[in-house]
């Protein structure tokens, strides 16, 4: 299916994205240091390395392996997962401006985290979160396929847009009268997960994440041949012979499955999934075999520094990881948009 | 596109209906007028409809419930008449002027500027008056849209549906975690989402005062552009060859956007859907003109914040059901309903 006549051409292109992939994880493996050296308790990056190597102290392992280690490779995780989710979403709707926020997914995912909230307000939730969020997207994804589907014509895109921002829409009117009965406490507590604040920050949530999200990933890695047919359009792709509608379905299952995990454990973090896609495809150009890994890797990038920021900006009082998601990557999105042709 | 080449071919019979259009309007004020009417007097107190008439026309400063009437039913029903006709205007001239029949007057960051000035101004000065947060909440609004405006203007390429569409959503994403972050930081969030639940219930004669002008202005203002809009909504490219200076005509039509949008969502919060559903109903009544199509909208949008306004006193009295929800239970089947059709005329 692929058009690789010109040979050259496409070394070239696997060159340049082999050097981008590589660069970014470079970087992300800097952040990553760094932030395993920000936080309330204060070490000197010297002491850092040496207790990575075991030879720090017990408190300091204790710092680092217990409370920070864990975080960041969640941070990770929820990055590469909620880019891809997005980049599937944009591919599949032939929709630049798909991602799993503004579909409504995570607004789903948040529904069910109120009602939690607000019948079992005396529970202790955190293990519960992530499940449940997951119930709400999943949920969400159903309902929207369910209504912009058609019997004959399946799935166009612009339907599955407009039907998923008037879920939004219902969603979040809903969740605005289940907000006024919190009590000040529950309702502190619910701001803060919608505004995305990383929830689960052990290890039994690192264990919880890792398979869904290296499983999807791989699974969406094996499938960005159907991918890059899917983007032609559909009309196109069904004259080259894909089963359209059965993979526009698990693909968006994938999506769905990838967002309702990381939000799940990182609060509803919106613009990774817009902002990942856009600056991988920008790096690596259009092909998905390339597009899949560079947007998990910005998505990872994207997040991991921006946690690193909510950490350190205000000490020591912690920012919600999505709104400074939002403040980097809303500008590095106008800029992309105004440079765009 | 089959109907606006109709248009084109200066055949708008086929696709703009005068005599529904009048129906409509006639009709709906006639609707209105007798919801207005009910509107003064259903609530936590029912009033007669006779005494609601004796208050408006013979007010006595004693009687409780003429002051009921006067003092919070009367503004409260007259709020919803405006901001219901300033949002479903501000929505169909978006709409016609970008193309986008998702366009509606939170995409413009009207409603995140007005959000992350309120938040400010919350956080930072307490006990202000109203009226300075009507007009802090309206700077907002502007500073929002001018961003979003002139990010798409200054784009390569120019001002595409598109590109206005992606600059509205990134910047009201900026704006609403900015607010996010100062209201989360300050503790005032549940402050912020009263606001942002929208609802009439707090509307007094002063806020009144400054939404009348403003709307008026604007209604004014887009039924002189609404030609305009119609040659705009038929295409950037037949726009420019029937002679239309495109930019300028985008240009009126965002600030026109502004006032009308900026002094509703300064009254009564973000309320969504009705910009984006009232146009939409009202095109699928009268067709492609804009000429009729505006104030259509108008009316038809000052119907349905009246009614849902109603709606939002009788579903759970003695408590009240935030308006932008009643709405939404409204609005959401009726766009679902618009969304699986398989035409959508703009």
């Amino acid at each position: 299916m692929q058009m690789s006549t010109a040979d050259g051409m496409t070394h070239k292109r696997v060159t340049r994205a082999i050097t981008v992939m590589l660069v970014v994880s470079v970087l992300i493996m800097i952040v990553f240091i760094i932030s395993m050296d920000t936080g309330p308790i204060r070490m000197a990056p010297g002491e850092v390395i040496r207790t990575v190597f075991g030879e720090g102290t017990a408190k300091d392992q204790l710092t680092l392996f217990d409370f920070r280690l864990p975080r960041i490779v969640i941070t990770i995780l929820i990055g590469a997962g909620l880019a891809v989710s997005g980049c599937i979403l944009q591919a599949v709707t032939h929709n630049p401006l798909s991602d799993p926020g503004i579909l409504g997914i995570n607004s789903g995912a948040g529904l069910v985290v109120i009602l939690y909230t607000l019948f079992f307000p005396n529970v202790q939730s955190t293990f519960a979160l992530p499940f449940l969020a997951f119930f709400g997207a999943l949920l969400t994804a159903m309902l929207i396929y369910a209504l912009a589907a058609k019997r004959r014509e399946g799935l166009s895109p612009t339907r599955v847009v407009l039907v998923g921002i008037a879920i939004a829409a219902a969603i979040n009117a809903a969740m605005m009268v289940l907000e006024m009965l919190l009590d000040p406490q529950n309702f502190q507590f619910v701001a803060t997960w919608l505004a995305g604040s990383i929830v689960g920050t052990d290890w039994t949530y690192v264990l919880a994440l890792l398979p869904w999200i290296i499983g999807l990933l791989a699974f969406t890695l094996y499938k960005s041949r159907v991918l890059n047919v899917l983007s032609l359009g559909d009309q196109l792709a069904t004259s080259l012979g894909a089963p359209v509608e059965r993979e526009k379905r698990l693909l968006l299952g994938v999506a769905v499955a990838l967002a309702g995990a990381s939000v799940a454990v990182g609060g509803a973090i919106s613009f990774v999934g817009l902002v990942g896609p856009h600056l991988a495809r920008r790096l690596v150009g259009t092909k998905y075999e390339f597009l899949v890994p560079a947007s998990a890797l910005t998505g990872a990038l994207l997040v991991i520094l921006a946690d690193m920021l909510a950490k350190w900006v205000l000490q020591p009082t912690e920012i919600p990881t999505g709104i400074v998601v939002a403040v980097i990557g809303a500008p590095y999105f106008l800029y992309l948009l105004v440079r765009w042709k | 596109m089959n109907d606006s080449a109709k248009v084109i071919n200066n055949q708008p019979q086929a696709v703009s209906r005068p005599l529904i259009a009048m129906l409509v309007l006639v009709g709906g004020l006639v609707v209105l007028v007798v919801s207005f009417a009910v509107s003064i007097s259903v609530g936590a107190d029912m009033i007669p409809l006779s005494t609601v008439w004796g208050a408006v026309f013979h007010f006595h400063a004693q009687e409780t419930q003429d002051q009921v009437i006067h003092y919070l039913r009367l503004p409260r029903a007259v709020a919803g008449v405006f901001v219901g006709a300033a949002l479903a205007v501000a929505g169909a001239l978006m709409q016609g002027m970008t193309r986008n029949p998702l366009a509606d007057p939170g995409l413009l960051g009207i409603n995140g500027g007005s959000e992350f000035m309120l938040a400010l101004s919350f956080a930072l000065f307490p006990k202000l008056s109203f009226a300075y947060l009507l007009l802090l909440s309206f700077a907002g609004a502007g500073i929002g849209a001018v961003l979003v405006y002139g990010l798409g203007a200054l784009s390569r390429g120019g001002l595409t549906a598109v590109r206005l569409t992606l600059a509205g959503a990134a910047i009201s994403a900026l704006l609403v975690a900015l607010s996010q972050g100062i209201a989360l930081y300050g503790g005032l969030s549940q402050d912020l989402t009263y606001w942002l639940a929208g609802g009439m219930s707090g509307t007094n004669w002063v806020q009144v005062e400054w939404l009348i002008p403003c709307v008026i202005v604007g209604l004014i203002g887009a039924m002189v552009v609404s030609k305009s809009v119609t040659v705009l909504s038929l295409g950037e490219e037949v726009a420019t060859a029937l002679g239309q200076r495109t930019n300028m005509v985008k240009l009126v039509c965002t600030c026109l956007v502004l006032i009308l949008a900026g002094a509703s969502v300064t009254i009564a919060g973000p309320i969504g859907f009705v910009g984006l559903v009232v146009p939409h109903i009202a095109r699928y009544f009268v067709g492609v003109d804009y000429r009729l199509i505006i104030p259509c909208a108008a009316v038809l949008g000052s119907l349905l914040i009246v009614l849902s306004d109603i709606g939002a006193r009788m579903i759970h009295p003695p408590y009240e059901v935030p308006l932008g929800a009643v709405i939404a239970l409204v609005g959401v089947p009726f766009f679902l309903y618009l969304a699986r059709r398989d035409r959508r005329g703009l």
